[in-house]
């Protein structure tokens, strides 16, 4: 569903990220890891249309977005976490979820002020949407509270909930597991592959915990320094002596 | 410690004196052509000087009182306190605001005309406040400039009543739609800068529309400004002691009452009382709307918004427009009320003055701004001597207000919004 | 040859002018460099400076001091001095406590203290203008054509003078000294600066204290230049500064310098050849128009937005 080919990005005379490429199917968790420093977060930005790339196409459902506005990459159902995580903090955790479902609630000003039938019922449905991802991930008991206030645990999984009531077909994660604990990792874990699983949802993930990486990825593609150093499956990445070197020379 | 202490207190207090005593204590005056210079009286010196030992100490002393200030809360009894229930807070809120609109209904048939049209003139600016609000309390987009559309809904409602003859309700809506649509030609350039940049921005087009008012002497009339404009009738009933417009009564005739010059001034009040609930309760609807919530998401986090789906011209285009809305909603009430205007009325202090009310009040409530607008405005009407110190006083306020409390006297409380179970 | 000669006058007009725009443009641009935010109140500084001027020299006069230079140094070192304090207090008073917080948050206490120091002027100096003497009087004539002479004053000549000295001073303080350096560092990376032990509180203390010292010289200059002072006299200039900061490229310094000179400029080109009503329309619209198509400035080095 996704296939990013010979993606390239240039930061002034840096080079961020060099003729990468990658691929993701439906129903597949691709994951993209390499040390520090790699270029794996400008590819996700270039991805999700936040930088514009210097060359290469990405292909998404067989439309070409690369250079597309972010919010409109997002409409079409590619949604991304942050590496810290970006939530509206003063705004309560469910008022977070409804904020990303006006496109489900698009209606217009006139029907929202005098509140129409129709308008009641796409507010329940959106409503009823957000408590079913709150109680998912276990925040429903939080659902007033302000997202700024709770603890970092479960920011990350408010950031993903606050993802899946978009309904995107491709959800790319950026170190979903970074700062937290091995209990709440394991979570994380059987929440990524639920959402393969249970809610049909391709997943593109940047990560550092390799254990996380190499238990629920069907593909990993590495990158080192901008450039792809190798891909395919866990045990195929894990034997690959390019790979090794890479993270044992920056160990 | 304390000699490092002491050392910073002593340079602080010469710089008090450094920076007060120039230009308190020696006053400049014209002498016919020549300037001279005349010391300022013991009072100032006095003040001057007790100034520096204030800060002196304060500096001195400055780690024990901010731990002995950190205290403080915990000497609150309201601190502790449980919040009311849900349920309970909403009835009450409710039940106290209908209150208070039946009183300012009936409010006016009992005090003077001078009273009655300075709640005219704070309701005007409850509104615009209220759609200053939207614009940075909500959207968090600090526009510097918002007299323009004031201005533009006064300009509407005069030129179009002077060459045209239209009247107050057909200019009402006109003078709104025309500010809005001011807001979202100026706006769809501009909101992509980033906010400070946008401050600045909004500011020079203030200027520039008032320069342009200023200068376009043929159709503004510049410095001079335009009159006569009319006052809003009732079902064709004019409130004057004679009849201007053919086809139209006269409010006193019709009922057989006695001609009152009060009777215009609480009918303006009316009309300026209704039209601020109508801003209050549409603006309260749209905060609870997606289109409100898409708002504050900007503001909050502007690239978590994006990845959303969020197009932030659109929101920020949306807010725009909807603030310039009920700024030309106010500029046409203050046209209709004043009789008279000249871009005097719209400098860039106007817009300062609006600003300080929404910063006071807190950014997003809407009682606060309410509030606020009732006090900046009424303040400086009470005290006399103090409307001199009134600009003064706003800008320290607006300085102490975002060191200590930025959210507000009355902070933006954030709606409860009920869930259903999941079984 | 009279328009020429008419061109060229407007020409001087404008550099005098642009080249104040940028002593104040660098107090913008060196505080917005270090810690990214508008000192609104800057405009207000330079008033300030320009009263203390006033104040130095009426008191001078009235000890009867007469020989110019000394007056001219005092009156410079009382401005400088006054509005140094007075950078300095408002970067502690309204500055610091905010540091860091949402963006708007510095920006609305920046307003509250511009509106502050304008009322806080007015009040104890009344709102009326009140004259400032010329103390530098005369003028080169040059050729002159039906009526019309180009004349370039001793004012405007130290005016050029002035703003030379001070541009090269400032120059070789940030290139040479230590503190210098240390600003570089801080506009660079503030977190990082902190961390290898440069105190970044004095260094922004610093960048105030030194962009108020030279909006006092601009102050003196003006004052003199144009023969008045009243309360206003900071906001307009100030906004006109920092339209020249944003033209140059914020951050900047010879981008402060280039971008006073071309607003001076294109302001006394309006005023010569359209009407003076519309010089800060002009000014007012470059500044949009320099925003919505080159926020960097003409000199200033592209922003990456971090996420």
């Amino acid at each position: 569903m996704l296939d990013v080919q010979n993606l390239s990005m240039r930061f002034g005379g840096l080079l961020a990220v060099d003729q990468v490429s990658l691929d993701v199917q439906e129903h597949e968790i691709v994951s993209v890891i390499g040390p520090n420093g790699a270029g794996k977060t400008t590819v996700f930005n270039c991805l999700s249309g936040f930088y514009k790339p210097t060359g290469g196409k990405i292909v998404f459902e067989g439309q070409e977005v690369q250079g597309k506005p972010d919010y409109k990459i997002s409409r079409l159902g590619m949604v991304r976490t942050f590496q810290h995580v970006r939530l509206f903090n003063q705004m309560s955790v469910v008022e977070n979820l409804l904020v990303a479902q006006h496109r489900h609630l698009n209606t217009n000003l006139l029907s929202g002020l005098i509140k129409t039938p129709n308008y009641r019922e796409r507010e329940q449905k959106s409503l009823d949407r957000a408590a079913y991802w709150l109680n998912r991930v276990g925040l429903l008991d939080l659902a007033n509270r302000d997202a700024g206030n709770l603890a970092y645990g479960q920011q990350r999984r408010l950031e993903i909930a606050r993802c899946m009531v978009t309904e995107p077909k491709l959800l790319m994660l950026d170190e979903p597991a970074a700062g937290l604990n091995p209990a709440e990792t394991k979570d994380l874990n059987q929440l990524i592959v639920s959402l393969k699983e249970d809610y049909h949802v391709s997943v593109l993930l940047i990560e550092h915990d390799m254990s996380l990486v190499m238990d629920i990825s069907d593909r990993i593609t590495v990158i080192n320094q901008g450039r792809p150093l190798a891909s395919g499956t866990p045990s195929e990445v894990r034997e690959n002596d390019d790979v090794i070197k890479a993270y044992l020379g920056e160990a | 410690m304390i000699a490092h202490n002491f050392k910073h207190a002593l340079f602080c207090a010469v710089v008090t004196m450094v920076v007060a005593y120039p230009i308190l204590g020696l006053n400049l005056v014209a002498r016919g052509t020549r300037v001279g210079l005349e010391g300022a009286d013991t009072t100032t010196l006095i003040a001057i000087f007790v100034a520096a030992v204030v800060v002196f100490a304060f500096q001195l002393y400055r780690d024990t009182l901010m731990a002995a200030l950190g205290k403080m809360p915990k000497l609150n009894p309201l601190a502790h306190r449980e919040p009311m229930p849900q349920a309970k807070r909403v009835k009450m809120e409710s039940w106290v605001l209908t209150g208070i609109i039946v009183l300012a209904l009936f409010w006016p048939f009992f005090v003077s005309r001078g009273s009655v049209d300075l709640a005219t003139l704070v309701l005007i600016y409850v509104m615009l406040a209220l759609g200053l609000n939207v614009v940075v309390g909500l959207a968090g987009l600090l526009d510097l400039g918002y007299v323009a559309f004031y201005a533009v809904g006064a300009y509407t409602f005069a030129l179009l009543s002077q060459y045209m003859g239209i009247s107050f309700w057909m200019a009402l809506p006109l003078g709104a739609l025309l500010a809005a649509l001011f807001g979202l030609v100026l706006g769809f350039p501009v909101l992509r800068l980033r906010g400070d940049y946008l401050a600045i921005v909004t500011l020079g087009f203030g200027e520039i529309i008032r320069i342009l008012l200023n200068n376009w002497t043929a159709v503004t009339g510049g410095p001079n400004g335009i009159g006569g404009i009319p006052e809003p009738t009732l079902f064709g009933m004019e409130f004057g002691r004679r009849v201007k417009e053919e086809g139209n009564t006269s409010f006193h005739e019709t009922f057989g009452i006695a001609y009152s010059g009060e009777h215009k001034v609480i009918f303006l009040y009316l009309i300026a009382l209704v039209l601020a609930v109508i801003t209050a309760l549409v603006i309260r609807r749209l905060m609870r709307m997606p289109v409100g919530r898409a708002w504050e998401a900007l503001r909050e986090d502007e690239i978590a918004a994006r990845s959303l789906g969020l197009s932030r011209t659109a929101v920020k285009l949306s807010a725009f427009t909807i603030g310039a809305f009920f700024a030309g909603f106010a500029g046409t009430v203050f046209a209709s009320k004043q009789g008279f205007i000249s871009p005097e009325s719209f400098v860039f202090l106007e817009s300062a003055i609006i600003l300080a009310i929404v910063v006071l009040g807190g950014m997003g409530s809407q009682l606060g701004v309410v509030l606020a607008a009732i006090a900046v405005t009424i303040l400086p009407e009470l005290a006399r001597e103090f409307s001199d110190y009134r600009m003064l006083v706003f800008g320290a306020a607006m300085v102490l207000m975002m060191v200590w409390r930025p959210q507000g006297l009355m902070p933006m409380r954030r709606a409860h919004i009920e869930l259903k179970r999941q079984e | 040859m009279q328009d020429l000669l008419y061109f060229s006058q407007q020409l001087i007009n404008g550099l005098t002018i642009g080249s104040t725009y940028a002593l104040i443009a660098i107090g913008y641009t060196m505080v917005y460099g270090i810690i990214g935010m508008i000192n609104f109140a800057h405009g207000e500084i330079y008033m300030i400076g320009a009263y203390t001027a006033l104040i130095a020299i009426t008191g001078l006069a009235t000890l009867g001091v007469a020989w110019l230079p000394l007056i001219l140094i005092v009156a410079l070192l009382c401005a400088m001095i006054v509005s140094s304090s007075m950078g300095w207090a408002v970067e502690r008073v309204a500055y610091r406590p905010v540091r860091g917080r949402h963006r708007l948050i510095p920006l609305i206490s920046a307003i509250g203290m511009s509106i502050f120091l304008q009322n806080y002027v007015h009040l104890a100096q009344g709102s009326r203008n009140i004259g400032f003497p010329a103390l530098i009087d005369g003028s080169f004539r040059f050729g002159s054509s039906e009526g019309f002479q180009l004349s370039l004053s001793y004012m405007q000549i130290t005016i050029f003078i002035t703003t030379l000295i001070c541009m090269t001073v400032l120059s070789l303080f940030i290139s040479r000294s230590r503190i210098g350096r240390a600003c570089r560092a801080v506009s660079q990376d503030l977190g990082m600066a902190n961390l290898l032990g440069i105190d970044t509180n004095r260094i922004i203390s610093a960048t105030f204290v030194i962009g108020a010292a030279l909006a006092a010289v601009a102050g003196l200059l003006l004052g003199m230049y144009y023969g008045s002072v009243d309360p206003l006299f900071g906001f307009i200039a100030g906004l006109k500064a920092f339209t020249a900061a944003v033209l140059g490229g914020i951050g900047s310094i010879p981008g402060a310098m280039l971008g006073g000179l071309i607003l001076g400029v294109a302001e006394s080109m309006t005023s010569g050849y359209l009407s003076g009503e519309y010089k800060d329309v002009v000014a007012f619209s470059l500044l949009i128009l320099i925003l919505l198509f080159k926020p960097t400035g003409l000199l200033g080095k592209p922003e990456v937005e971090k996420i």
